[in-house]
């Protein structure tokens, strides 16, 4: 057993697990702070990418006729299947921190191997949309070709789609490097009931980006799809 | 010391629900709505948002002080986005003070 | 009677030699050094922008630098003085160094996020000095578009990827702070019983993660618009160019209660140990610490008056902008109170106070010369508004800034400095500083632009005053460099508490040990006691 044991053995004072770092009292005020320190990074991020929205909202109001016709040219298909995929994650992620909270090491590294998958799916395909924009000369500044009386406006489209996702998977990829060093740790065996609080703050952040695409997906696939 | 622990059910649930959503949300865009399309769109996914928070990132179950984080993000938020519409959205709007004018 | 105090023998300073020991450290206390030490030389380099311009602002014609040239001189000047010294200063030295010992821990929540936050404030740094060898910047620091995302042809994309870089630093230090406040004051420490140096820090990082996100995805997309073609802020493609400016002051209105705030938690443990009396109204100037983080954030558009917004936002942020004047009226009122009837003298870091005191309330009521909207037409982009910023940063954050490192310098170092060039150099600031900047509001009400390197004959006079004054500052701030190096060798031995202060950092050793404290203490007092028992104990009767 105890790696905590031998610690505390070790320090020749009062038993404490090994994770506890000696700027904190208790292995509580250890996870509090993390916790809070998590969800105080989530709100930066909150602002972050509130500052696209607040573009994305002026533009649409202003272009609504150029959004609409930019946002027909792009495939729905593929952004469903990713909107899936990463709902998907999010509920593997759950699944990952649950095994973890209730000591099942196994099934953990199971749940956050399918997690870290399915974030690789959803990067596969967007390379795949990606390149097809590309094709289609829907690069703003690359080689942008358009017949629409809106080309001009459909740029502005275009670019905040490309900033917008391409913020977006950079937080995914972000994400899936921090979810291999996690996984890493829980197939040690650093985790048990009294301490996953890695894996749970991890799931925070995986859980928000999937959050955010929650809200990119209607605003950039389905501007006006019924004409 | 563990958390809050969700049954298995809890979260299979949840990720159903999101999924019928997201199909909604694709459906509805289909469906002519006028001016009612993007915030139908927005309320769908705000409902989405709100599942994944409460259930998926256990804000349901978090203390105070994590709920007045979230609650704080959503504030500022709000305030950005309201607070300079304000300014595009009154453009060219008649003027009360003679002086200004 | 004062035994001659011994330095203890083991502190900070001395657990752990060699370059390694300092890189990879995590005590708090070492990090606030090394952003000392940094900073400190960001200080000295925005000087050099400022002395610059300042040189050839003494003639009417611009021939001192090419038009172009003197761009670069005021932008580089203000970049390096907002991102690179004034945001950090107070929160990532006094406040890094204090607040753990303050609330009675041992480090912050997150050390090892403290020494990341530091290495990157060196990467935004680096940043911004291959921006100037590569030719400098000539935007303003404030990045207007379309000229920051188009039209420039300087270094734009690495001073700006440079203050996006130092962002995250503020980021870090803002969240390590709130978590540290939240989670780890000692048994008995409630929020009403923190000194008010902890609440004006905890506000200041408030604003630090709510709003740096936002200049920093703005810089984001000046970027990609430079860098890549794409179109956000292009007006050719519709875009528009008051976007940016919307995005940028969101942030950079509450930037500035961020540089002032703390320098406000600094006059409140000044005022109350140098009165020996406990601050007036604590709870107010506690609420008013988060009213000023709150309300910061809803005035912003009082910089684009004449922007082209509508009318109808103009009188709403003018309004707004009034109202957030209250909460600092209300701190600034506390202070005198303070003052009344209380013990006081005229220590160095009180001289800092006092200077505070004047210079901020005249930066604050010019501030709502500029809030009414008919004035700020006349003098929105002109020297009036230069003057009113520099008594806000220069006169107050920088004030309360310096009046904290020599009220708390002892601490830091174990030892004293000259009482009698302390002095001397608070008075050549207080004095070379309105020479500097008074004769700007002037300047900037009779018409003279900001931005310019050539101006009318008839303002040589206040220019060359205001360049007078520049040259008596520049000697007030090079002092303190003097006397606090000659300190850490010949400097009386200072004791744990030379000032007879109250709280918790003062009944630790100076300099401190690593884990600042043996045990955690257990607080029963109110803050500020300043009763004669305490002041018996601290040889002060």
């Amino acid at each position: 057993m105890s790696n905590a044991v031998a610690h505390a053995e070790a320090h020749g004072h009062a038993e404490h697990h090994t994770a506890l770092q000696h700027h904190f009292e208790t292995m509580q005020q250890q996870k509090e702070a993390s916790t809070l320190g998590m969800w105080v990074f989530l709100l930066t991020e909150v602002l972050f990418f509130g500052g696209l929205f607040m573009a994305y909202l002026l533009y649409r109001t202003w272009y609504f006729e150029a959004f609409a016709e930019a946002s027909r040219t792009i495939a729905i298909a593929p952004g469903a299947i990713n909107t899936a995929v990463l709902i998907g994650s999010s509920l593997t992620m759950a699944l990952g921190v649950r095994a973890a909270q209730t000591n099942q090491r196994t099934a953990t590294v199971r749940w956050l191997i399918a997690t870290i998958f399915l974030g690789l799916v959803f990067l596969g395909v967007k390379v795949y949309e990606y390149a097809d924009k590309f094709e289609h000369h829907h690069v703003p500044g690359a080689n942008f070709i358009s017949e629409s009386p809106w080309a001009a406006q459909e740029q502005i489209f275009f670019s905040l789609y490309f900033t917008m996702t391409g913020l977006h998977a950079l937080h995914m990829i972000v994400g899936v490097a921090i979810m291999s060093v996690i996984t890493w740790m829980a197939a040690k065996g650093r985790f048990d009931e009294h301490y996953y609080t890695p894996v749970e703050m991890a799931g925070l952040y995986w859980h928000f980006v999937d959050l955010v695409w929650i809200y990119l997906f209607p605003l950039l696939y389905l501007v006006e799809r019924h004409n | 010391m563990s958390g809050h622990v969700s049954p298995k059910s809890l979260y299979y649930s949840i990720f159903g629900a999101l999924m019928v959503l997201t199909a909604i949300t694709v459906f509805a865009a289909y469906v002519n709505l006028g001016n009612l399309n993007a915030p139908v769109a927005l309320a769908i996914a705000t409902f989405k948002a709100t599942l994944v928070v409460l259930f998926f990132m256990h804000v349901k179950y978090s203390s105070r002080l994590t709920k007045l984080v979230v609650a704080t993000s959503l504030f500022f938020l709000v305030i950005l986005l309201g607070e300079m519409m304000m300014d595009y959205a009154s453009r060219g709007m008649g003027v009360v003070l003679p002086a200004l004018q | 009677m004062l035994d001659t105090l011994k330095l203890p023998e083991r502190h900070y300073l001395n657990n752990g030699h060699g370059l390694k020991s300092w890189l990879l450290t995590k005590d708090h206390k070492r990090i606030a050094i090394m952003y000392l030490i940094s900073i400190s030389a960001m200080f000295l380099l925005g000087g050099l922008f400022a002395a610059a311009v300042r040189v050839e602002l003494m003639t009417p014609e611009g021939d001192l630098f090419l038009a172009d040239n003197y761009n670069k001189m005021f932008t580089m000047h203000g970049v390096v003085m907002v991102f690179f010294f004034l945001i950090p200063s107070t929160p990532a030295v006094l406040g890094n160094f204090l607040i753990p010992p303050m609330i009675g821990a041992k480090d912050l929540a997150f050390p090892r996020i403290n020494l990341l936050s530091l290495y990157i404030f060196w990467v935004g740094a680096a940043f911004f000095f291959y921006a100037l060898f590569a030719g400098g910047v000539d935007t303003g620091w404030t990045f207007y578009t379309p000229f920051s995302s188009f039209a420039s042809n300087t270094n734009v994309v690495p001073t700006a990827l440079g203050a996006f870089i130092s962002g995250f630093s503020s980021i870090l230090t803002g969240l390590n702070f709130i978590v540290t406040i939240h989670r780890m004051r000692a048994p008995g420490l409630t929020w009403f019983r923190l000194p008010l140096f902890v609440w004006a820090h905890y506000a200041t990082s408030l604003i630090q993660v709510l709003g740096t996100p936002v200049v920093a995805i703005t810089i984001i997309m000046v970027f990609v618009e430079r860098a890549f073609g794409f179109g956000i802020f292009d007006p050719t493609r519709g875009g528009d160019p008051v976007l940016f400016q919307h995005l940028f002051w969101f942030y950079s209105h509450p930037a500035v209660y961020i540089m002032i705030l703390p320098a406000m938690g600094v006059i409140s443990e000044v005022v109350s140990t140098f009165s020996r009396k406990t601050i007036f109204g604590y709870s107010f100037v506690a609420f008013s610490s988060l009213a000023i983080a709150v309300f910061g954030f809803i005035v912003w558009a009082h910089h684009m008056f004449v922007a082209g917004i509508s009318t109808y936002s103009a009188m709403v942020f003018s309004f707004l902008s009034f109202s957030v004047a209250i909460p600092s009226a209300v701190k600034t009122f506390n202070w005198a109170a303070t003052l009344y009837k209380g013990a006081i003298s005229f220590e160095t870091p009180m001289l800092y106070a006092y200077g505070f005191f004047g210079l901020f309330l005249i930066g604050g009521l010019t501030g709502l010369f500029l809030a009414t909207l008919g004035v700020d037409v006349h003098v929105h982009d002109t020297y009036f508004v230069v003057a009113h910023f520099h008594y806000i940063m220069v006169g107050g954050a920088i004030m309360g800034y310096l009046g904290g490192l020599h009220f708390w310098w002892p601490k830091l170092v174990g030892r004293m400095y000259s009482e009698f060039l302390s002095r001397i150099s608070a008075i050549l600031v207080f004095v070379g500083f309105n020479l500097t900047f008074f004769p700007q509001f002037i300047l900037g009400y009779m018409g003279m632009p900001r931005r310019y390197h050539a101006y009318p004959d008839e303002f040589q006079v206040l220019n060359i005053m205001s360049s007078a004054g520049a040259g008596v500052l520049g000697i007030g701030y090079l002092l303190p460099v003097i006397y606090f190096l000659w300190s850490l060798k010949y400097g009386e031995v200072a004791g744990p508490n030379p000032w007879g202060a109250s709280g918790l950092e003062w009944q630790i050793p100076s300099p401190p040990p690593t884990e600042n404290f043996k045990e955690q203490p257990v607080v029963h007092g109110e803050p500020y006691e300043y009763t004669p028992h305490v002041a018996r104990e601290a040889n002060l009767v």
